[in-house]
């Protein structure tokens, strides 16, 4: 093992991490007019139409696959009946349709936003960068997928890749496990790893804004001028005066 | 009883002469951005016009506003819970940029640099959204004074529900404005769609916001308003609306399209209403009821039940008495002239609007009587079906009962009033057949006619107690990241913490002053210069070196 490795399947992942939760706290708390999903929808909607869902979807199943192939060990599938062959063909076989719709709906999307003048105006540098490392993410994975699972014997990475990750999740980086993976695996991984370093920085934070509280909130919203009036909290010293209004209104709270 | 107050407005657009000074004010105060250069908070139309985004009326097209199931009960028209977070990569009903219009410059540099050539220069429009040259085909009020209205006109939707040969004729018998901000809504649809909790009704005076530090740019409120007044800026990716002039409001000041307005046609004043009873009002089954019933949700400022409920829901004194003294209550519920803007949207619309009289007083001069006789204008308003029913397209779901009312009481207002001026005399009767007495209409004359400053708008301020959350009242300099910030954030323009409005305008004025190239080449503009320290390069002709002088 040469510290190669350890820079790549240890300490990469553990700052990749770092920076995904630091740098979404700091995000939030420094920049939440910034937080949007900065959509192009009025520049456009014929591309985006089936291009979007396509792709959100597509990448919604992808990552539900991922979790069970990742994060559930092989031996809990088994206990529940799902073999190694029922597993391989599930995953191939699903994995490959959602990875098609992915795909579609991305092409889609980059050449919509290239040709379409006011969506490629509107593309920052830090979107170009991130479809970059988003794309190649991608890429290797179904690159990855269709040579080994598809055309190939079929690659465990059930044995290596996932026990890897709980490794690092359980703070006992195994980084030998990630030595013999096929090269395709490898560059998804380290795709994946810079993604996720470069997500808060990105439009991607829109992924933390899915609306589920609108399940369960009423459908009128209202809010007193008082709560929220600033941005700046009240500093010590200049609280506002407590009126009787104020004190029958906290009452009754 | 839950007793709210609601700061609304009343047009009266018998006194609105479509000059747009209220939107270009509007447009110059909050608008006048990157971003929303297409917005227009508040626009005027022409109608029998197709309006600004195009046919935003038609919500079967749209899906705007809410509708009464079956069972009695209100949904979202374009969807509930489940379908918006299912539509939520693409919203299905989201006007793109060119049912609005796409927003243009002009090349002005070219006027003042061209090389000399045979030919004068012009400037080209050039798009704002791509930067290309483009040509000019629409814009927010393209069919101004019916110009071109014999193509689109006909794509009025309200037009539409009555018959083409109709439209022609009604074209050239009858045209108004109608200015147009956001609604302030009783059960604003737009709130109610927002999957991120980001829009509101503020408590204390019913104006509808949206957070921008919680909105996630998802879109559903611009479908979700029946109105089309919640736009999308396509550059901060956030939704923006009429604030009302909230800032203004809040210390006694009218809006900015009311305090501008040459005819003096806005009113501005708070409304009591029973916040339980609104979704009941908002639901009931005849959309020819829904008048009625909002006017029921509306609460009598001067019954002492109301009074003693409202104390007790923490309602000021002044608030309470800017109530009763409110112009909004006395044109919807004493004098009952204001109507609200399509009531069949189920939204509770708050900004209504006093049907305009004068294109049937026309009618009646035209044809040779007198346009001033009560029973000349009484005749008119019950034979001019084509203008009443349009109008009772806007205002009142098409019944045409409450509009004639409406109008006769004006018209009645005229003919009283004219017999005052010219032979000072009062003629009772013709209150009478108003339901009003003399001294009601010349009450009202007083309110409408003469119109003061202090009867239209009745403002109360925003409490002195918490003046110390007022945004800028401390140092403005004041704030997290300190003077010296400024220019666009790291991730596009405007991310990074709000910057105070006025340490804003001192970057941007810095940067006027100090740019390396003046926004007009070979130009100096003196307005850039304060009077301090060197004057501007150009200012004066060099100092000849080595010169006599």
């Amino acid at each position: 093992m040469t510290p190669l490795d350890v820079l790549l399947w240890v300490a990469f992942p553990y700052a990749a991490f770092a920076v995904f939760v630091v740098g979404h706290i700091w995000r939030y708390r420094y920049d939440k007019f910034g937080w949007t999903t900065r959509s192009s929808q009025t520049y456009e909607n014929r591309l985006l139409r089936w291009g979007s869902p396509m792709f959100h979807l597509g990448i919604l199943f992808v990552i539900a696959g991922h979790v069970v192939g990742l994060l559930i060990p092989a031996e809990w599938l088994e206990a529940i009946g799902i073999d190694e062959h029922a597993y391989h063909i599930g995953a191939t076989v699903l994995g490959t349709a959602a990875a098609l719709l992915t795909i579609a709906g991305l092409v889609i999307l980059i050449y919509r936003r290239r040709s379409i003048g006011p969506v490629f105006l509107a593309t920052t540098r830090m979107d170009k960068t991130m479809y970059v490392f988003l794309g190649a993410t991608i890429l290797f994975g179904t690159l990855a997928t269709v040579m080994y699972q598809v055309l190939g014997p079929g690659y465990e990475y059930r044995g290596t890749v996932s026990p890897w990750i709980r490794s690092l999740i359980l703070l006992n980086p195994q980084p030998e496990l990630m030595m013999n993976v096929p090269l395709a695996f490898q560059l998804h991984v380290l795709c994946a790893t810079a993604l996720f370093a470069l997500w808060p920085f990105t439009r991607l934070v829109h992924v933390f804004s899915a609306p589920v509280g609108y399940f369960f909130r009423p459908y009128i919203v209202y809010r007193s001028r008082d709560a929220g009036r600033t941005n700046r909290p009240t500093r010590r010293g200049w609280e506002p005066v407590a009126t009787p209004q104020d004190a029958k209104k906290a009452a009754k709270r | 009883m839950k007793v709210m107050a609601q700061m609304s407005m009343v047009m009266n657009l018998d006194k609105c002469i479509g000059c747009h000074t209220c939107s270009v004010t509007c447009k110059q105060a909050w608008t006048n951005r990157t971003g929303v250069e297409y917005v227009w908070f508040n626009n005027v139309e022409t109608r029998p016009g197709i309006g600004y985004p195009r046919g935003y009326e038609d919500q079967e097209k749209w899906k705007g506003g809410w509708e009464r199931t079956k069972r009695g009960r209100l949904k979202l028209k374009g969807g509930g819970r489940f379908s918006k977070i299912a539509h939520i990569f693409s919203n299905p009903k989201l006007p793109e940029i060119q049912d609005y219009y796409e927003p243009w410059t002009y090349e002005y540099d070219m006027l003042l640099n061209a090389p000399a050539s045979a030919d004068t220069p012009v400037a080209k429009p050039k798009s704002l959204l791509t930067g290309e040259d483009m040509s000019i085909s629409w814009s927010a009020n393209w069919d101004d004074n019916l110009g071109g209205s014999q193509e689109t006109a006909a794509d009025d939707p309200i037009l539409q529900h009555m018959s083409e040969h109709v439209a022609m004729e009604f074209e050239q018998t009858f045209m108004f404005y109608l200015p147009r901000i956001c609604e302030h809504c009783l059960n604003p649809s737009c709130v109610a769609s927002c999957p991120s909790g980001a829009m509101y009704k503020r408590v204390e005076d019913g104006i509808v916001l949206v957070d921008q530090d919680s909105c996630r740019g998802w879109r559903m409120c611009v479908s979700g308003c029946p109105y089309k007044k919640v736009y999308f800026n396509h550059k901060t990716g956030k939704a923006e609306k009429c604030t009302l002039c909230y800032p203004r409001l809040e210390v006694g000041l009218p809006t900015v399209c009311s305090e501008t307005c040459v005819g003096r046609l806005r009113y501005l004043g708070l409304v009591l209403y029973d916040a339980d009873r609104v979704a009941a009002a908002a639901s009931v089954e005849n959309e020819h009821d829904l008048l009625e019933a909002q006017r029921d949700v509306f609460l009598d400022p001067h019954d002492p039940e109301v009074l003693a409920a409202a104390r007790a829901e923490g309602i000021p004194e002044d608030w309470i008495d800017a109530a009763q003294r409110s112009p909004i209550w006395k044109l919807i519920q004493q004098y009952r002239v204001a109507l609200p803007l399509h009531p069949e949207y189920r939204t509770m619309p708050m900004v209504w609007y006093i049907p305009p009289l004068s294109p049937v007083v026309d009618v009646v001069a035209d044809s040779g009587a007198d346009g001033e006789d009560v029973r000349n204008l009484f005749a008119a308003i019950d034979k001019l079906r084509i203008p009443m029913d349009y109008l009772a397209g806007l205002f009142t779901a098409g019944d045409v009962d409450p509009v004639a009312r409406a109008l006769k009481r004006l018209a009645a207002m005229r003919s009283y009033m004219r017999d005052v001026n010219l032979s000072d005399e009062r003629n009772e009767h013709i209150a009478t057949a108003v339901e009003m007495t003399g001294a009601e209409i010349e009450e009202m004359y007083r309110l409408l006619a003469i119109a003061k400053y202090e009867d239209r708008y009745v403002i109360p301020t925003a409490h002195v107690e918490q003046a110390a959350e007022l945004e800028e009242i401390a140092c403005s300099l004041d704030y997290d990241g300190g003077p010296g910030m400024g220019g666009a954030g790291p991730f596009g323009s405007s991310s990074g913490q709000p910057v105070p409005v006025a340490v804003e305008n001192f970057h941007v004025l810095k940067n006027r002053q100090t740019a390396d190239r003046p926004s007009t080449p070979g130009r100096v503009n003196l307005l850039n210069w304060d009077g301090n320290g060197t004057p501007p390069d150009g200012l004066f002709p060099p100092k000849s070196s080595g010169g006599s002088e």
